[in-house]
């Protein structure tokens, strides 16, 4: 479990960074906090010929609010992100998520943007990144540009990114009255990637009509999975016990494509993301409700 | 002051050196000179090896030399029969042990083609790339039952079949039990164990010193005194030019004792072929298929009982998956036939078993080894009898167990140390009763789980017993020897895994000789300290071990008084060893410290009469008659969520005998460690192997080991009930705590889903949410789900 030989080169900028990777093109590999890439290589499965570090380049972190955007450095660690007061107070998901993902020591290096780039079909933030409409800005030495987060998982480990760009930033829009979110997932053991999980985030007008239902799977399919049928039951309707199991239910059988594996089947699956949607979508109506009183109330 | 050790609950005298990182381990050991090593690994389960191409990898920059089974010669020969089988009638035994490197064939994934030898690790592994290995597949044999039928592939082609063993043992005659039962339950049972997954691998280090003319081989080895020997034997040396050090060690749970891996085989060879220090440390990855673990048994079993559920007989046949090759004999299966019984008085009992060669890595003993299986059935069996009866599982229990004037209590049956199975002593019902009002059993069926059940909760209780033959033969020794700064010094041949020996044999002899234990300094596995000796096994460490270490501390206690009585010119009785001194009692300026006795017994000039011996030291040994029997009861109460199939353990209580104990903190952390593997074994780990024999999970992704968020608080408890066996009066405890936890969570989860399933039972670990909910909703087609209840 020895990696191939590599070239290893310390990023002193972006620009820097983003020269190495024109020279090399697909040889050359991004290194962020090592979590998922070294591994990989340690099983030979990656063998990049050139690592260009990242971990230098500080411009690269940090977490802060412009305007109707909580912005996240790309390297920013994921333990950063989950004791972030202004996550907590803007978008709460994260804050609530975070701690499903490995092992505090883990996401101590582990960074935000590894995370979204390396796009594991059951990782926890590109399904956040779906469900909270992220914008993901992007940088290459041809220019920047930007990516909703539902078109930058293309297909399995597989995103929007070429190989001469960096994920640079995640622009989160912040909660609005009347919002509510929620995230569950069921794991073997805590810390292990889900056997399947569900991202809720809702919207209710102060009558309690429901504005927007953006639920988001993981480990049901080659990527984070958008339901459709949540949006389609749920929104312009006020939220019941029925309707959303309705949902959980239509979103189960129709949305999601799941595989079985030696943790759990395709059916053991599809039964789970019933199960999550429901519970999810409970909480975060629940929230919505709280939140939008809260804002009436002011 | 009393300076009384024994039985008291010392921390553990290694403790601070492994805390500070600063106990050697065997990758800690480094040379300038340093070897590498990778092995070539068939990717097949099965197959024939046309050719093997080493030349690209032997032209590789960096690379030392490579090596194929033809390049080995003369050297080249299948390992030893370690556990020749035990002297039952009839028995019939196929011996197939495993070689060095594949030749001809290979028989398992993992099962080394060839060997690199580089400058580093990582320039080894290059080079593995570069071989080619050209291997034609054949049809594996994978599946238990199918290894088993007339038209399997072979796994050993001069084989008639797959068959490693038969083995059949009968007590009374279970047909006529059975003829006048009032209920026969019966069931086909499968029980499954995984890989002992130390938390470090394996691994050996070899260096040859010309000018010492002797080799030096550091590894990770249950038994370094057997390997030395073997060694010795391989290579052409004299013992006294080999010497084996098992430094500390990561733990072994059973795997490390096997011998003669193709590693230990090669390493030292190519050390003494290359003249230079060769290091292989198995990776995490390899260790799936390069150290031996366990599996599974099918067994097809009966129980016949009378109308009060008493039981008049058993009778079994069993399946054995022993891999491609069986080179630790038939143990496993046999302690599986053998801890069946358990505690409970069994008038009849016909049991028989066939032992299996498939295509998958090779199965020795791992912590309970076997015993989780046959536990796992008899405890189902009284469960299914208890349904039937309408009773609960501690009433069928009650009404079974042997009883402390049965004691001692005959089998009828040929155990693993080949002598008659004889348990010598326990306190079953003393403990079947504690544990049960430890956990509260009567009030949880009768007012808890009720008013839970009607809040839609699924909560079950289970109970179960299980005997652990422990501290078998041969023997074990051990030397004292009282340094003149007053340090005694105790050095045996077992090896050590993190048992705390360091600790638990310091207190046995301090006991003796009244010093301080941190006056006592332990050495094990270090063969150039002690010369005999068997190994780290079957829980004997302290039986054997411990009470060879007592009998040369009486001895050396013995020479201290006799030098000091001299001294004073005072009787024996009236000296006594207290806080490192040997005193005249009630004259307390009549002393001496030991270290002052130890320079008078080691004169430096002068005459001593003739056939005086130096020194106040003494080597003494233990053998033991038979195995002595260790005795438990685990309880516990789960619930499982009704949506997702998780399960939470909310209470686990264990009662256990293990004879005197010698140090409470040390026996807890053998049973919490040994229930923390249990719980692995019932729920998590898996070993999945598909049809073409292939390891779909082998990483610490992916083979889950339960961690501190899975394993509750063990709420422990012990009765003591000497072992007459032995001096110390003390039985192993190595295993115990892994043994019964499958039948546990089979018992209790079955017990937990009655609301939802009221004819459940469970017959199968490990078990898991997903299989839970095939279990609830049945294993229909992914078109109608989504939908199921709730
Ligand atoms: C034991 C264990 C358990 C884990 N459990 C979970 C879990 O439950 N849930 C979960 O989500 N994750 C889990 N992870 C993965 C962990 O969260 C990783 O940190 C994360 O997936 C990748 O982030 P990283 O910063 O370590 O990226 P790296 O490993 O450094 O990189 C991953 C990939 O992304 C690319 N990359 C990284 N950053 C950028 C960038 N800014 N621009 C372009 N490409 C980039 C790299 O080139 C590489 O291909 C686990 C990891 C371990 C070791």
């Amino acid at each position: 479990m020895k990696p191939c030989s590599f070239e290893y080169v310390k990023a002193e900028s972006l620009e820097h960074a983003l020269a190495v990777l024109v020279e090399h093109g697909d040889e050359a590999k991004i290194l962020a906090g090592g979590q998922s890439l070294v591994p990989a290589m340690n099983f030979r499965l990656a063998q990049p010929a050139v690592l260009v570090d990242l971990n230098g380049v500080g411009a690269l972190s940090g977490i802060e609010r412009v305007d109707g955007m909580v912005q996240v450095g790309a390297m920013t660690r994921q333990r950063s992100a989950e004791r972030s007061s202004v996550l907590s107070a803007h978008v709460p998901l994260v804050t609530e998520t975070m701690p499903f993902i490995a092992h505090a020591q883990i996401r101590n290096r582990g960074t935000f943007g590894g995370s979204i780039a390396h796009a594991d079909p059951s990782a926890e933030l590109p399904a956040i990144s779906v469900a909270l409409s992220a914008t993901l800005q992007v940088t290459s030495s041809r220019g920047s540009r930007s990516i909703a987060a539902s078109d930058f998982y293309v297909d399995l480990l597989t995103t929007a990114l070429e190989a001469d760009e960096i994920l640079v930033r995640v622009d989160l829009p912040i909660a609005v009255p009347g919002s509510g979110f929620a995230f569950a997932e069921v794991s073997r053991r805590h810390g292990d990637y889900a056997l399947v999980g569900v991202a809720a985030s809702v919207q209710c007008d102060a009558s309690g009509v429901c504005q927007q239902a953006r639920v988001s799977l993981l480990s049901v399919g080659p990527g984070p999975v958008l339901s459709t049928s949540c949006a389609a039951a749920l929104i312009g309707e006020r939220p019941t016990t029925r309707t959303i199991a309705d949902a959980a239910a239509a979103t189960a059988s129709d949305d999601i494509d799941p595989e079985g594996d030696i943790h759990a089947s395709a059916r053991f699956r599809r039964h789970l993301a019933r199960v999550l949607v429901e519970r999810t979508l409970t909480r975060a109506f629940a929230r919505a409700a709280v939140s939008a009183g809260a804002a009436e109330q002011a | 002051m009393s300076t009384r050790v024994f039985g008291e609950p010392i921390r553990r005298l290694e403790d601070p050196r492994l805390l500070k990182g600063k106990a050697l381990f065997v990758d800690d050991v480094d040379f300038p000179d340093l070897l590498h090593v990778a092995f070539v690994r068939s990717s097949f389960a099965h197959g024939k090896i046309r050719s093997v191409d080493v030349d690209a990898a032997r032209a590789r920059d960096g690379v030392v030399a490579v090596m194929t089974a033809e390049d080995l010669g003369d050297y080249w020969s299948p390992g030893p029969l370690l556990v020749p089988p035990p002297p039952i009638k009839d028995i019939e035994f196929n011996n197939r042990t495993q070689v060095p490197l594949a030749k001809g064939k290979v028989r398992h994934v993992g099962e080394p083609v060839a060997i690199i030898v580089a400058e580093s690790r990582y320039l080894a592994e290059d080079a593995r790339d570069d071989v080619f290995v050209d291997i034609e597949p054949l049809d594996p044999a994978v599946d238990l039952e199918a290894s088993a039928a007339a038209d399997a592939p072979k796994v050993h082609d001069d084989l008639a079949s797959n068959v490693a063993a038969r083995v059949r043992q009968d007590k009374g005659d279970y047909e006529k039990a059975k003829a006048a039962a009032a209920h026969v339950v019966s069931g086909r049972f499968f029980y499954d164990h995984g890989a002992s997954a130390p938390m470090e691998n394996r691994g050996i280090v070899a260096r040859w010193d010309d000018r010492s003319d002797r080799l030096t081989v550091w590894d990770t080895t249950q038994a370094p005194i057997p390997l030395r020997s073997g060694l010795a034997g391989l290579l052409g040396l004299a013992e006294a030019q080999v010497r084996v050090v098992a430094p500390f060690i990561g733990g072994g749970f059973g795997p490390k004792i096997m011998m003669f891996y193709p590693d230990e085989v090669l390493i030292p060879w190519l050390a003494l072929k290359l003249g230079r220090p060769v290091k292989w440390i198995e990776d995490r990855e390899e260790s799936f298929f390069s150290t031996t673990q366990e599996r599974s048994q099918i067994h097809h079993a009966e129980m016949a009982i009378d109308e009060e559920g008493r039981i008049l007989g058993v009778k079994d046949h069993f399946l054995h998956d022993t891999g491609a090759y069986a080179p630790y004999g038939l143990t496993v299966p046999i302690n599986s036939q053998c801890t069946l019984l358990g505690c409970y008085r069994v008038p009849a009992y016909s049991s028989s078993f066939e032992a299996i060669y498939t295509n998958l890595p090779i199965v020795t003993p791992f912590r309970g080894a076997g015993r989780q299986h046959g536990v796992f059935v008899m405890e189902r069996l009284l469960d299914l009898a208890a349904a039937k009866l309408g009773i609960d599982p501690v009433g069928i229990r009650r009404r079974n167990v042997l009883t402390p004037e049965e004691f001692p209590h005959k089998h009828g049956l040929i155990y693993q140390d080949f002598t008659e199975l004889e348990y010598d002593s326990g306190n079953y019902p003393e403990a079947l009763e504690k544990a049960a009002t430890e956990i509260g059993f009567a009030t949880f069926r009768s007012n808890e789980q009720p008013q839970m059940r009607a809040d839609g909760r699924l909560v079950g209780i289970g109970l179960v017993t299980y005997v652990e033959g422990t501290g078998i033969g041969p023997y074990e020794g051990a030397r004292v020897t009282l340094e003149s700064d007053g340090t005694v010094n105790v050095a045996t041949g077992v090896g050590t895994q993190g048992q705390g020996h360091f600790t638990s044999f310091a207190q046995v002899v301090a006991e003796q000789l009244g010093v301080e234990v941190a006056k006592v300094r332990v050495t094990t596995g270090d063969t150039d300290q002690f010369h005999w000796g068997t190994g780290t096994f079957a829980s004997r460490g302290a039986v054997v071990a411990g009470n060879a270490c007592h009998a040369a501390a009486l001895e050396v206690r013995r020479k201290i008084l006799d030098l000091a009585s001299q001294q004073f010119e005072a009787a024996v009785e009236d000296l006594e060893l207290l806080d490192g001194e040997v005193r005249v009692k009630g004259v307390p300026d009549r002393a001496m410290t030991l270290g002052e006795l130890a320079v008078l017994a080691n004169p430096m000039r002068g005459a001593v009469i003739p056939g005086t011996e130096p020194g106040l030291e003494s080597s003494r040994y233990f053998g033991p008659d038979r195995g002595t029997t260790a005795s438990g009861v685990h309880a516990m109460i789960v619930e499982v969520d009704p949506a997702t199939f998780e399960v939470e353990i909310k209470r686990y209580v264990v009662v256990h005998d293990c004879g005197i104990v010698i140090n409470p903190l040390i026996l807890e952390g053998q049973i919490v460690g040994g229930v923390a593997q249990g719980i692995g074994n019932a729920f998590y780990e898996k070993l999945a192997f598909d049809e073409d024999g292939q390891l779909l999970n082998a990483s610490f992704m992916d083979y889950l080991l339960p961690t501190s968020t899975d394993v509750p608080k063990i709420e422990s408890h012990h009765i003591e009930t000497p072992s007459p066996l032995n001096p110390l009066g003390v039985k192993g405890a190595g295993e115990a705590g892994a043994i019964p936890v499958g039948a546990l969570f089979a018992q209790a989860i079955e017990d937990a889903l009655r609301p939802l399933v009221p004819d459940l039972t469970i017959a199968e670990i490990p078990l898991s949410p997903d299989r839970l909910f095939e279990l609830v909703h049945g294993t229909g087609s992914d078109e109608n789900s989504g939908g199921g209840s709730q």
